[in-house]
């Protein structure tokens, strides 16, 4: 379909830029986490149940999709987490320096990579998966 | 829910009508969904460190050891908690999501409604399963 008015700039036009990137996947993973509330209610609910039940829960975590999701989880978790304690410093009105919210975003990003690392270092050493 | 702070009180009021509407936005509830996502977010960060701390102690997920730590009263408030703020806080940023991108009023209308009806279920089934495995463990 032809366009005959202009468009404004859209996505396509601008330099990536890590605060951009950091937006697009606050509620990016947002969302994801929504899904991840679903695997919770499903092993809570599991767990109510019987060995069986939660047998075929806990065979779905240990799989190789399942780890893969839950590293997913794991980082959406941490991402979120941590890109929301900015935006509550930046609700409170601090941190909108061009140099302070550059700097957040880069310790949002390593920090959450961090995290991700400890906690499935933990599963590992722990002997979690096979 | 109340009465729309229009009207209620209308003639009492002193305030002009500007004064009135400041705040209120195009939907009339004012700053709520803003300030309650924020304040479930706030509740959110320990209760999500916590809950990540919690599942840490099981990497083998043995059924009993599992059920062993969610029936410990401390373990089974602190999850219906967590689980209902984050049903609660998962249904305002989808909210946000779905008036955002999508634009057909009635895909939209039936969406929002799903997701209220969807984050209640979610939340109720955390709850029970949870105090069924607590209260089923004396």
């Amino acid at each position: 379909m032809q366009h005959a008015r202009p468009l404004s700039p859209h996505l396509g036009i601008y330099e990536w830029r890590i605060t951009m990137v950091l937006s697009i996947l606050h509620r990016v993973t947002g969302v994801f986490l929504c899904l991840g509330a679903v695997l919770l209610a499903w092993g809570l609910i599991a767990l109510a149940g019987n060995d069986a039940t939660w047998a075929t829960f806990s065979g779905f975590c240990a799989s190789g999709i399942g780890t893969a999701l839950l590293i997913c989880w794991t980082f959406a978790l941490m991402l979120h987490l941590c890109n929301g304690i900015r935006h509550l410093f930046w609700d409170a009105g601090a941190g909108f320096d061009k140099s302070q919210y550059f700097t957040s975003a880069w310790v949002v990003v390593i920090v959450s990579i961090a995290l991700t690392v400890v906690v499935w270092l933990w599963v590992v050493l722990a002997g979690g998966v096979p | 829910m109340s009465v729309n702070p229009h009207e209620a009180d209308a003639r009492h009021d002193m305030r002009t009508p500007l004064a009135r509407a400041r705040g209120l936005g195009s939907a009339k509830h004012g700053v709520g969904h803003w300030w309650i996502e924020r304040v479930t977010a706030t509740a959110l960060i320990p209760l999500s460190l916590w809950f990540v701390w919690l599942v840490l102690r099981l990497p083998r997920l043995d059924f009993d050891a599992a059920h062993a730590l969610v029936a410990n009263p401390i373990n089974a408030g602190l999850l219906i908690l967590f689980t209902a703020v984050s049903f609660w806080h998962g249904a305002l940023g989808l909210q946000v999501v779905i008036e955002d991108y999508v634009h057909t009023r009635w895909v939209e209308l039936a969406l929002l409604v799903l997701v209220k009806f969807l984050a209640v279920l979610g939340a109720l089934a955390c709850a029970l399963a949870v105090l069924r495995i607590w209260l089923g463990a004396y």
